[in-house]
Formats: structure tokens, C-alpha cells, sequence
């Protein structure tokens, strides 16, 4: 997917210099090729299923020290590593996994945070499988990647737990005012990139948490909310202000922010606009946005209700429409709170599925069924308005379709009904339109995505800058994480400039 | 977080609450509401804003206690902080020359109706504000609704020598009579908005109505308040919340806004158990 036909000039000098060091020589030559193909690939500890389907803690436990090593050991600290052409932002992953070898974690961490400003997220969440690891140069040889992601995972948390974040020196303040408009991974690298330049940087975010989809969307059992306040106390640290329960478009436009003195702005506000399918009884109570169901559970505790407020409706028999990361965490979330049958209803086949590998493989350990080639065609209710079941219909595989995957097409005569109490739709999000509403002269695309130039990330209003989803449509945080990283490098010129 | 200047108790189990909030101040307009959480553990709730004063840099709303969030607001004290307070939230209303302009307010509604029938008025309409009280000691805001309105018809139920009405019959005679409206605008319980919009339907004089379906965000983002206006599915925090009466699918909203009864009233014993045991000690 995200192969880059060429790595930059100074990513391959950034790359060659590190591999030429004398320490990496050495390192090299302690082991062979051939051994270290031979050690077998680490296994992550996980919590069993039968134990984690109880409850919303981390379903990965973490490697172990020596596992990490050991797991270090196998990459074969090519001469050409294929793997950070895979990386959206072109991690030096030999030397990161070179130094884990040997036992430098700290040094590891920054060695990623060169580049990468959120290793433990990522670490959890990126599809490494399809990125990374699907390039590197032990698949080739022996059909088992080095664990990439597990790795960065790994550095990350032992710097997090030892207490050995690194906190820069910041040049003198620049006078220079930058708003962030969202608080996702986007914007908090935004936020962390120019805060590091010495600029005075102010998060706005609707919501009254900051992360973005990493608060309210991604579970606990996925991605911990300790994690996530780590990064967020970090960039306070380095002097951001967040300015929670704000949305800009409605408390202020863009343009009052201008007038009070904001001079480059950044828009990382999301894909946040639910899409649904338009079917007859989608209105029924108990079907949920995946956004709102997985807003009530995570941002709003509603698992821990009635301690907390907010109400969700727990299924007994809940079906999950879609395939992809989304729809895979509302189905576990249902489970753990609940449900006897937790379904996967998704249109095309195993194959098709966008999800990450990972999640699939726990989803499936965790009993979830999967409804393969299966749509939803109508809701049916009971007399209280309530939604009782779903009639669906059945799928075939056509021809590929623009994104090459292959066409589903509805087999007639094939509908049939199942019971469901709750239904949860998971089927994409659009971008987030508040912004593009209120701005005038805002260039955006066909589906509402702001455009932008993708070689600074600026918009067509200067001093504008946009990135991550509300660009992209849904994408992924690393790849939200890579606009921002750009974008800032863009508005820190800009201001230069000025 | 947002500090409380005031609240008060208007009549039995109306309250009305001003917090400093001076960035919403600056921005409200009538129709808008805001969402807040009445302690760390509570929902988001929405409440429209019933008027803002930019000089002190508050914004006041009227809030009726229904169930557990409600409840919590009315314990509030002047100098307590509200975790969560954003806003203006939702479209601001249309706000023009229409002729005669008949406000309509219940409970909650009176004052909320208030920012409706000032900027009506100011606009240059005449104004006609009904207000539907279940007894007249219920009443509140009296006053302040006759200085922007060009009259003041209240509703009451409780005269027992008096026909019992509601406000939706009184603007049915009215129109039966022939007076001459050109706008409707009805905020308060659902009850009241539908049973106004079928008043009018047959005039064909447009019923804007405040639905109140239940939220989340408030920002567009979970679908929670979609609500069937005409053929389309529309998301009341951002696309409303004013729509029109008449195309509102009303049997839809009733049921979704009892989506979560049994969790509501379970949520109220339970915090209302935990008070009890807190005074207890
Ligand atoms: C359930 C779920 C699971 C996912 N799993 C994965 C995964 O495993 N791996 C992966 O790589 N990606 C995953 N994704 C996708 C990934 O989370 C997104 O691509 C990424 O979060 C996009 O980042 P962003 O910063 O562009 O926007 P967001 O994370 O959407 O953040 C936008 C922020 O802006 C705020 N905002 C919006 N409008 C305004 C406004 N007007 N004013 C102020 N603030 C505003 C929003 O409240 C939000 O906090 C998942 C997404 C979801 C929903
Ligand atoms: C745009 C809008 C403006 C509103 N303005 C006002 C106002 O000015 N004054 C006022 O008293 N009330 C107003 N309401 C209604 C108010 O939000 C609800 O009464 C309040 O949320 C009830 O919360 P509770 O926990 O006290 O009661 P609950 O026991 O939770 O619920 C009681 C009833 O209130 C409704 N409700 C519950 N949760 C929500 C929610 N999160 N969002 C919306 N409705 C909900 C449900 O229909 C429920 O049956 C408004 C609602 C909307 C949508
Ligand atoms: S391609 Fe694989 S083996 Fe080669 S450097 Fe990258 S991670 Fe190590
Ligand atoms: S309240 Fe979430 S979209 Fe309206």
C-alpha cells in the first residue's frame, strides 16, 4: 500500500551514514544471516480471550526485555532496508532495532521520534502488515517479517515507564502565534513540531478530551487512555496551550482567530460525519453511528454506567456492519459488554478486509462471527420503535473496482432475516464540514475534503494549512501524524518568512 | 471549565443558570444552544441558550429537572465549574420580517422563547407570545416576555371554572377566527411543538419548531439526533435544530427520545441513592 517507489536523497544518506557506523559493523558480524533468519518470531503476550472478552483492559501485554532483543536480533540490518520504504514517514528502522539489540531502549525511542512523534500509538495501531513489515527483506527470505511494530511498541513503553521522556530544549519564544484546529493525531503533531520551534502553539479542540479518534474511538482494550494523556502532557510541557470545548466555526471562526492575532493556522479536524446506508429503518432505536457507539463507550465510560452518566444499549444479538478497523472495534466492544452473538456483517469477503491482521485474528479468537458477502437490505422494528431484525441479502464477488478489490454484486432472490437487538454501522466517514461551512473561500474537493498542496500541505488561503483525515477521508494515524510533520515543517518556513 | 455566576430556582423544578462563558457570549444567537456536563461523571446534555450578556460575558439558560443531569445541574452552586460548556452550538434561527409572529413556549420554553420573540421583535414583526403553563404559579419570565412582545396570551390549566386548554386549541381558534399569522415559532416539549405544527397545517403557515431529539457531541459527528424531516434524515445539532412542523416525522422523535427510559430511570435511583448516603454520613 504505501510503498514509496524511492526513498528521498536524504532519507538514503540519513540511512547510509547509520548503517556505516562502526558499531553497526560490529553488531553485524556477531551473528549471521543465516542464524538470525533461524530465530523464530516473537510472540506478542496477549490476555486470553476468554479473559480479556470480561473486561476493557489491553488485550497485548507487551514483549518481555529479552524477547525484544531477541526479536531485535532477527532483523538483518540490511544494506538496503525495503522496510522504511513501507513507513509513511520513513523511520530509520534498522537502527532503531539495531539499538534495541543492544539494550539501548532510550536511545531507540528518540532514534523513532526523529521522525515518528507518537512510537506508542503507532507501535499499537499502525498496519504494519500491510506497510512495514510487508516489505521487509526477511519476508522475502523466509515469509516471517521482523515484528516491527511490536518493537516500536516495546521502546516506547520502556522509555514511558522508566520516566525518560526527553524533553527538548526550546529556542526563544518566536512572538509567532499558530492555531491547531483539532486535537487528533494531526494536530497534536502539529502542536508538538512547531511548539519545538520556539512558536506559541494553541490546540482548539470541540470535544473535552484531546486525541481525536484515539480518545473517542479506538477502545481501551486496543489502545489505553494512559498512553494517550502521556503525549498530550508531553506537548503541555513543551508549552502548548489546549483550549478544549471549543469549536472553531461556532465559538470562532477562523477569521476571528486571525484577528486575535493567530497568524498561520493548522486544520486537522477529522472525518467525523457519520455515513450511513439509507435503508429503510435505519432510524430504529438501537441502531448506532459506530462513531456514537463507540463515543458513548470510550469518551463517555458508558461501560462503567451507571457510576457514569451516559447510557448505551447492550445487544444481546448484535450485528456490525462493515469490515474494516472501525467496524472491528465495535463488534469486541459489544462482546465486553455483553452480547451473546456479536456479528461481522461485511459485504465482501475475508480477503477484502480492510481491518488490521491483528484485530481480526483477536475478533476471531473472542468468538465474534463473521457474516462474509452479506448486506443489510432493511430494518425491521417492534411496536415500540425498537429494532428486532435486519433482512439481508447475499453477495457475490464481480470484477475489481477502482480500489482493485473485487466488486460485490447482490445475488437476487437471496434475502433472509436475522434477529438483531442493536446494530452498530461501521461503513466509513466523510469529512467533518464545520470548517469548510465557515471559511470562506475554502477550496475543497468533491466528497468535502479540504484540498491541499501535497507538497506543503497549505490550502488555497494562506497561512492555511490542513492535514490527516479532514484531507484524506479516513486514513490512518500514521499517515495523519505524516501530514502534520510536513505541515509543520510548512507553517515553520512560512513564519520565517513572514 | 466554565464557572457559575448564578442559578435560581424560577418556579418548582425550573431553574435558571448563568455561567461565565464569555467566547459563547460573543457568538449567540437566538435558536443556539449549548451542551454541557454537570460534573465529571455526567452526560453531555444540550440546553438551548435563553440569553447572553456580552459585557459580563455570560450566557443563561432555563433548564427543567427531568432526570439525573438535570437534578445535578439544580444542586450546582454560584462558583462551582461546569467540566464541559460549548457552544453556540446548532444553526441560529432565521430571523426576519415575516408580518405577525406568533412565539409559542413551554416549560423550559419561556424561556427559551425569549432571544426568539426580542429578535422577531426587532426585526420589525409584531409579535404575539403564547405561553403554556400547567398552573399559573408555574409561570415565570412574565415580564421580560412583555417587553418584547406586542401581546401575551397565558395558558393555564388550572382554573377549574375555566375551560381546560392547551396552547395548540387557543391558536386553533385563533386561526378559525381568521387572524392573520404569518410565522409560527414553538419551543418546548415535543408534545407541544407536534400538537402546534398540526394546529397550523391546515393554514399551510410555516411552524418552525426547536426539536429537542437526544444528543451527544453536538458537532456533527455521531448521528445521535438524526431526526426524519420531509424524505431526509437530518442531524438536529447541525442542522438544526429549528425545522419545519410540518414535515417532522413526530412519531419517530417520541420513540427515539424513549430510547433510553429504563437506563434513565435506573441512573436517577442510583445517584439519588448515593446523595441519600453522602447526607447520611
Ligand atoms: C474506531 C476507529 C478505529 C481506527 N483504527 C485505526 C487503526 O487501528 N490504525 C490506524 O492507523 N488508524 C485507525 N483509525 C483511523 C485513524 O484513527 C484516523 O485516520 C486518524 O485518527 C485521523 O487523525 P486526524 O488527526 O486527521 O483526525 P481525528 O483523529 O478525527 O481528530 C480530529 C479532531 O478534531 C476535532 N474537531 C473536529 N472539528 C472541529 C472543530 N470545528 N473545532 C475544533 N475541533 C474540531 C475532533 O473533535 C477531533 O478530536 C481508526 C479510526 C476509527 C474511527
Ligand atoms: C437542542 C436542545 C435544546 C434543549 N434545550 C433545553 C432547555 O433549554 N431547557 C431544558 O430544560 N431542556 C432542554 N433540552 C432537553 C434537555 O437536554 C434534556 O431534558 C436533558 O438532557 C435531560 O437530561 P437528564 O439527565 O436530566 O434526564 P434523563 O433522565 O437523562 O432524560 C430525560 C429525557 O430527556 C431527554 N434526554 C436525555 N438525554 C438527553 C441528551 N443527552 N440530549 C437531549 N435530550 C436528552 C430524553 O428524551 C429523556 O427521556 C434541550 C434539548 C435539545 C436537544
Ligand atoms: S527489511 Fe526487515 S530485516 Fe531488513 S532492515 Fe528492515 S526490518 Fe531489518
Ligand atoms: S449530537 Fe452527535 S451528531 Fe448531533
Amino acid at each position: 500500500m504505501a510503498e514509496k517507489d524511492e526513498l528521498s536523497a536524504e532519507v538514503k544518506e540519513r540511512l547510509k551514514t547509520e548503517y556505516q557506523k562502526p558499531w553497526r559493523q560490529e553488531l553485524r558480524r556477531t551473528l549471521s544471516v543465516k542464524e538470525r533468519s533461524k530465530i523464530p518470531r516473537q510472540k506478542m503476550p496477549e490476555r486470553p480471550a476468554e479473559e480479556r472478552i470480561k473486561d476493557f483492559g489491553e488485550v497485548n501485554l507487551g514483549l518481555e526485555t529479552e524477547a525484544a532483543q531477541m526479536e531485535a536480533k532477527r532483523c538483518l540490518d540490511c544494506a538496503n532496508p525495503a522496510c522504511v520504504k513501507g513507513c509513511p514517514v520513513s523511520i530509520d528502522i534498522p537502527s532503531f532495532v539495531k539499538l534495541i539489540e543492544i539494550g539501548e531502549f532510550v536511545l531507540a525511542a528518540r532514534k523513532i521520534k526523529e521522525t515518528n512523534s507518537l512510537p506508542a500509538i503507532c507501535g499499537r495501531v499502525c498496519p504494519q502488515e500491510i506497510q512495514c513489515e510487508a516489505l521487509c527483506n526477511l519476508k522475502k527470505a523466509t515469509g516471517v517479517p521482523v515484528a516491527i511494530g511490536n518493537l516500536e511498541r516495546f521502546v516506547a513503553d520502556f522509555e514511558r515507564k522508566n520516566g525518560e521522556i526527553f524533553i527538548p530544549s526550546i529556542p526563544a519564544p518566536s512572538g509567532k502565534k499558530v492555531a491547531v484546529i483539532g486535537a487528533g493525531p494531526a494536530g497534536l503533531t502539529v502542536a508538538g513540531e512547531l511548539a519545538k520551534k520556539g512558536h506559541q502553539v494553541t490546540v482548539f479542540e470541540a470535544l473535552h478530551l484531546a486525541g481525536g479518534v484515539l480518545v473517542y474511538g479506538i477502545p481501551e482494550f486496543r489502545l489505553p487512555k494512559s498512553i494517550l494523556k502521556a503525549e498530550v502532557d508531553y506537548l503541555k510541557r513543551l508549552g502548548v496551550e489546549i483550549k478544549l470545548n471549543f469549536v472553531v466555526g461556532k465559538t470562532a471562526t477562523l477569521e476571528d482567530l486571525r484577528a486575535e492575532g493567530y497568524e498561520a493556522f493548522f486544520i486537522g479536524t477529522g472525518a467525523g460525519l457519520p455515513n450511513f446506508m439509507k435503508i429503510p429503518g435505519e432510524n430504529l432505536i438501537g441502531i448506532y453511528s459506530a462513531n456514537e457507539y463507540l463515543t458513548r463507550v470510550n469518551l463517555m465510560r458508558a461501560y462503567d454506567f451507571p457510576r457514569y452518566d451516559t447510557p448505551v444499549l447492550k445487544g444481546e444479538r448484535v450485528a456490525v456492519i462493515g469490515g474494516g478497523n472501525v467496524a472491528m472495534d465495535s463488534v469486541r466492544t459489544a462482546k465486553r459488554l455483553g452480547a451473546k452473538r456479536a456479528m461481522i456483517i461485511y459485504r465482501r469477503s475475508r480477503h477484502e478486509m480492510p481491518a488490521r491482521e491483528e484485530e481480526i485474528k483477536h475478533a476471531e479468537e473472542e468468538g465474534i462471527e463473521f457474516h462474509f458477502l452479506t448486506v443489510p437490505v432493511r430494518y425491521i422494528g417492534d411496536e415500540h420503535g425498537r429494532v428486532k431484525a435486519m433482512e439481508c441479502q447475499r453477495m457475490e464477488l464481480g470484477e475489481p473496482d477502482a480500489s482493485g478489490r473485487r466488486r460485490p454484486i447482490p445475488v437476487p432472490g437471496s434475502e433472509f432475516t436475522v434477529e438483531v437487538d442493536l446494530v452498530v454501522v461501521a461503513i466509513g466517514q466523510s469529512p467533518n464540514p464545520l470548517i469548510p461551512q465557515t471559511t470562506a473561500g475554502l477550496k475543497v474537493g468533491k466528497w468535502g475534503n479540504i484540498e491541499v498542496d501535497w507538497s506543503t500541505m497549505a490550502t488555497n488561503i494562506e497561512g492555511v494549512y490542513a492535514g490527516g483525515d479532514i484531507v484524506r477521508g479516513g486514513a490512518t494515524v500514521i499517515l495523519a501524524m505524516g501530514d502534520g510533520r510536513l505541515a509543520a515543517a510548512s507553517i515553520d518556513e512560512y513564519l520565517k518568512r513572514k | 471549565m466554565a464557572k457559575i455566576v448564578q442559578k435560581k430556582k424560577l418556579v418548582p423544578n425550573i431553574y435558571l443558570l448563568e455561567v461565565e462563558a464569555p467566547e459563547v457570549a460573543k457568538k449567540a444567537r437566538p435558536g443556539q444552544f449549548v451542551i454541557l456536563m454537570p460534573d465529571e461523571f455526567g452526560e453531555r446534555i444540550p440546553l438551548t441558550i435563553a440569553d447572553w450578556d456580552i459585557k459580563r460575558g455570560t450566557v443563561t439558560s432555563v433548564f427543567m429537572v427531568v432526570g439525573t443531569s438535570t437534578a445535578k445541574l439544580a444542586g450546582v452552586r454560584p462558583g462551582d465549574e461546569l467540566p464541559v460548556y460549548v457552544g453556540p452550538l446548532g444553526r441560529p434561527s432565521e430571523i426576519d420580517y415575516f408580518g405577525t409572529v406568533l412565539c409559542a413556549g413551554g416549560c423550559f420554553g419561556l424561556g427559551a422563547i425569549f432571544p426568539l420573540a426580542r429578535a422577531y421583535k426587532q426585526a420589525g414583526n409584531r409579535v404575539v407570545t403564547f405561553l403554556d403553563v400547567r398552573a399559573r404559579y408555574l409561570l415565570y419570565w412574565e415580564e421580560k416576555l412583555r417587553a418584547v412582545s406586542d401581546e401575551v396570551h397565558i395558558i393555564s390549566r388550572d382554573d377549574q371554572n375555566l375551560p381546560q386548554e392547551y396552547i395548540s386549541w387557543r391558536l386553533k381558534n385563533l386561526l378559525e377566527q381568521g387572524r392573520q399569522v404569518d410565522r409560527v415559532h414553538v419551543v418546548g416539549c415535543t408534545y407541544l411543538m407536534s400538537s402546534c405544527a398540526e394546529a397550523t397545517r391546515p393554514y399551510k403557515i410555516k411552524t418552525i419548531v426547536s426539536l429537542n431529539p437526544i444528543m451527544l457531541d453536538g458537532t456533527g459527528m455521531c448521528g445521535a439526533c438524526r431526526v426524519s424531516v420531509g424524505e431526509a434524515t437530518r442531524f438536529a445539532c447541525v442542522d438544526g435544530p429549528d425545522f419545519d412542523g410540518h414535515l417532522v416525522d413526530w412519531n419517530e422523535l417520541y420513540a427515539r427520545r424513549k430510547a433510553y427510559l429504563e437506563e434513565e430511570t435506573h441512573s436517577l435511583c442510583h445517584w439519588q441513592a448515593r446523595v441519600y448516603e453522602e447526607e447520611a454520613i
